[in-house]
């Protein structure tokens, strides 16, 4: 679904999905004013991961906001009123490096008939195998978030348990 | 010096040159009331914390000064939510400080517990729980920097009682100044000056337009621009709108003022905006009051927009020129930009235009016609009364519905910070508090209370603390037995179907009950009583006293564009149709 680029721009197709890092402080109560914010403004957030930076003052919250909501413009400045959040940057597809985490149960069937072509596939997206059972087999990925939708789309013939993932996290790329 | 944190909290409010708090105890904030016996802060003991958040906002209008409110945790809290949201709507600078229950017990529903922080996260522009005694003097400083600086604005600051309690060691602390480099803000940086590039193309924009307003916001007053907002009028001769907000930033009887723009605005202000070709709005963020249906506001128009809070620039109107700052800053140099590029003689001539104005003003007055003998008072009249019978520097507060419009249109406002209403969160009940906080920043000056019967039904209780602290308020109540602005929208938008709008005269007796709250009151109720009236109550100076003018229910307010329409729709006065 990320993925999916779709036309909201008039000239240029726009797109749907941006991913904005911001920098704030690590503060309790900061990620509930950040909440706050977008639901009262009614901003729709697709994916969000939070984590302390290298520097143990500040975190990063990393998310990807829905422009069909609310104007990506006003989605940042209106982040940049909070008083926690120290820098916000929109980090293109292009000029970024963004990775995400999928942890994923499989059925796998007792004959075992089904089981190399699950092998196969995890192979080729240099999944792990984290755990398993008779029955059962525990995977990780972890990739571009489409790279993730394309291996989540891939491994539903098999019959998916529980899956979770941890929403995008992304940093600027280095250039040359 | 070692103190405890009840004593740094008040030492603290006294170095951020606090003259006066407006508040009430309670168990969770006992410990701060104590060495406010010894401060020289006055405190003023209201009835209701609600009233404590008007006064205050009152108090910030009127002097440009944060106000600061002081409450228990709990329902203290909770009662002061409706103010805080009023002064986050309207931009009003306030300092908060509530009690909250011992640090170690949040979270354990314990007595008077309520979640502050969280609960007014969404109507504060910042708020902050206290977790150390030591960060008292920090954060009391924080605080009113980020509600003085920047867009003003509410910040609350909530403590627990342990570190505030001289019997509780958590409250031990060594006192340290609380100035600028001690804060702890990495986040916040307030806006400034503009970009000159922008400043520069507004400049130009001014320059080629043939029909220009001005439209002047809330945030004219903030800024303290009402004199830089002048220079650039006159030097550029464009006529100049004053939002709600902005009543006083321009004076009324200037020859460029058109007034009041908007739902209720003078047909002149709102069609000239409608017929503009350059909207100059410094300090306004085009509310839907103003705007009527958005895609058919001002449709000729181009805008320059400037504003300290970037988020309002594009938020509503896409502007052609967007100016990040503050106004009296950017119009300074908007002066300066438009001086280099030839100043008045580089304008075009606007004569057209002129005239176009003047003919509407001179077409559309405000109009109401005076009631017949034996029929109840028009409040049209007896606002023009009040107005012609007070000094010209007379602060009037008022609260919200058909009086504060009628205010609004039939005062003449001629100085700044002599309008003080509740704008964005159009709460009722804000007028009496509002006065008793504007008369306590300037004790000097003339307060009016403009009020209705349903407003002052709200909040009259504080009335008792103007009586008690000897704060001499006027309160102009305007009974007309009904929630009147509500009661005309059944009238045009439900077929005449009254619901749940009557009031009732009689009910309560308005001048016994103000004489019980220690006031002096008079009914009038024949357009002869009324300038006698209000004589004899500008003539009382020791306690408050409310005028009751019995009013004629059916009387509405014109010009009015229709909720959803366009300005282009509106209707005027039935005599001008």
């Amino acid at each position: 679904m990320t993925a999916a680029a779709t036309a909201t721009g008039q000239s240029a197709p726009a797109r749907r999905f941006h991913t904005i890092v911001t920098t704030v402080e690590n503060k309790p109560g900061v990620l509930a004013r950040v909440a706050s914010l977008f639901a009262r403004r009614g901003f729709n957030i697709e994916s969000l991961a939070v984590a302390p930076t290298a520097d143990e003052r500040f975190s990063r919250i990393t998310f990807t906001v829905d422009v069909a909501s609310a104007p990506l413009e006003q989605v940042v400045k209106q982040l940049d009123k909070l008083i926690n959040v120290v820098e916000i940057s929109e980090l293109s597809a292009a000029e970024s490096v963004e990775r995400e985490l999928m942890l994923v149960t499989v059925a796998v069937d007792a004959a075992g008939g089904r089981r190399h072509g699950l092998l196969e596939l995890i192979d080729d997206f240099r999944a792990y195998v984290l755990d398993e059972n008779q029955s059962q087999m525990m995977l990780s990925l972890a990739a571009r978030p489409a790279r993730l939708d394309e291996f989540e789309e891939r491994l539903r013939t098999f019959g998916i348990v529980q899956l979770q993932r941890t929403g995008r996290v992304a940093l600027p790329s280095l250039g040359s | 010096m070692d103190m405890n944190g009840g004593q740094a909290l008040v030492k603290a409010l006294e170095c951020e040159g606090t003259e006066v708090v407006f508040g009430l105890p309670g168990g969770a904030i006992l410990p701060v009331y104590d060495p406010i016996i010894e401060s020289p802060v006055r405190h003023i003991l209201v009835r209701h914390e609600q009233g404590a958040g008007h006064m205050a906002e009152g108090y910030a209008h009127a002097t440009g000064r944060p106000g600061v409110v002081m409450i228990t945790s709990g329902p203290g809290a909770t009662n002061v939510v409706t103010a805080l949201c009023d002064a986050y709507m309207d931009s009003v600078p306030l300092v908060c400080i509530t009690g909250q229950v011992p640090y170690a017990a949040i979270g354990t529903d314990a007595f008077q517990e309520c979640d502050t922080t969280g609960i007014t996260m969404a109507v504060t522009k910042h708020n902050f729980l206290v977790t150390e005694a030591q960060d008292i003097p920090r954060i009391v400083h924080e605080a009113f920097h980020i509600a003085t600086t920047g867009r003003p604005g509410p910040v609350l600051v909530d403590i627990p009682k342990d570190i505030v309690d001289p019997r509780n060691p958590r409250s031990a602390m060594t006192w340290y100044e609380p100035t600028d480099d001690i804060m702890e803000l990495p986040g916040y940086k307030p806006a400034t000056a503009g970009d000159p590039g922008l400043v520069r193309a507004a400049a130009e924009l001014i320059c080629a337009a043939e029909r220009p307003v001005i439209y002047a916001g809330g945030g004219i007053l903030k800024a303290r621009a009402a004199a830089e907002l002048q220079t650039l009028a006159e030097l550029i001769d464009v006529p100049v709108v004053t939002t709600l907000m902005a009543r006083g930033c321009f004076p009324d009887s200037h020859e460029l003022c058109l007034g009041m723009p908007g739902m209720h605005g003078n047909y002149t202000a709102v069609t000239a905006m409608q017929s503009s070709d350059l909207l100059i709005a410094l300090g306004a963020r085009f509310d839907d009051r103003v705007t009527g249906r958005l895609d058919g506001f001002a449709p000729d128009a181009k805008v320059i927009h400037v504003d300290i809070d970037a988020a309002e620039l594009g938020k509503v109107r896409t502007p052609d020129v967007a100016v990040r700052g503050d106004c009296k800053l950017v119009i300074a140099e908007l002066i300066e930009a438009l001086r280099a590029c030839g100043g008045a003689a580089a304008q075009p001539d606007r004569r057209v235009w002129r005239s176009q104005i003047s003919g509407w003003q001179e077409r559309y007055p405000l109009v109401y016609e005076q009631s017949e003998p034996g029929e109840l008072l028009k409040p049209q009249y007896v606002l023009e009364v009040l107005r012609d019978s007070t000094p010209d520097d007379t602060i009037v507060t008022s609260g919200v519905g058909q009086h504060q419009m009628w205010a609004s249109q039939y005062w003449r406002f001629d100085h700044p910070y002599t309008w003080i209403n509740s704008g964005g969160l159009g709460t009722m009940g804000f007028s009496v508090p509002a006065a008793i906080g504007a008369k306590v920043g300037m004790p000097d000056r003339m307060v009016w209370a403009v009020d209705g019967d349903g407003c002052f039904q709200m909040t009259a209780q504080e009335l008792v603390t103007a009586s008690m602290e000897r704060i001499p308020i006027k309160v102009a109540l305007f009974n007309n037995a009904y929630l009147g602005m509500v009661r005309k929208w059944q009238e045009m938008f439900y077929e005449e179907r009254y619901s749940e709008v009557y009031l009732s005269y009689e009910i309560p007796d308005y001048v016994k009950w103000a004489e019980a709250m220690g006031c002096v009151a008079l009914r009038v109720e024949s357009p002869e009583e009324v300038a006698p009236a209000i004589a004899k109550a500008n003539e009382i100076d020791d306690r408050p006293v409310v005028l009751e003018f019995r009013s004629s229910a059916g009387e509405n307010v014109y010009p009015m564009v229709p909720a959803g329409q366009s300005n282009s729709d509106i209707v005027v006065d039935p005599s001008q149709r």
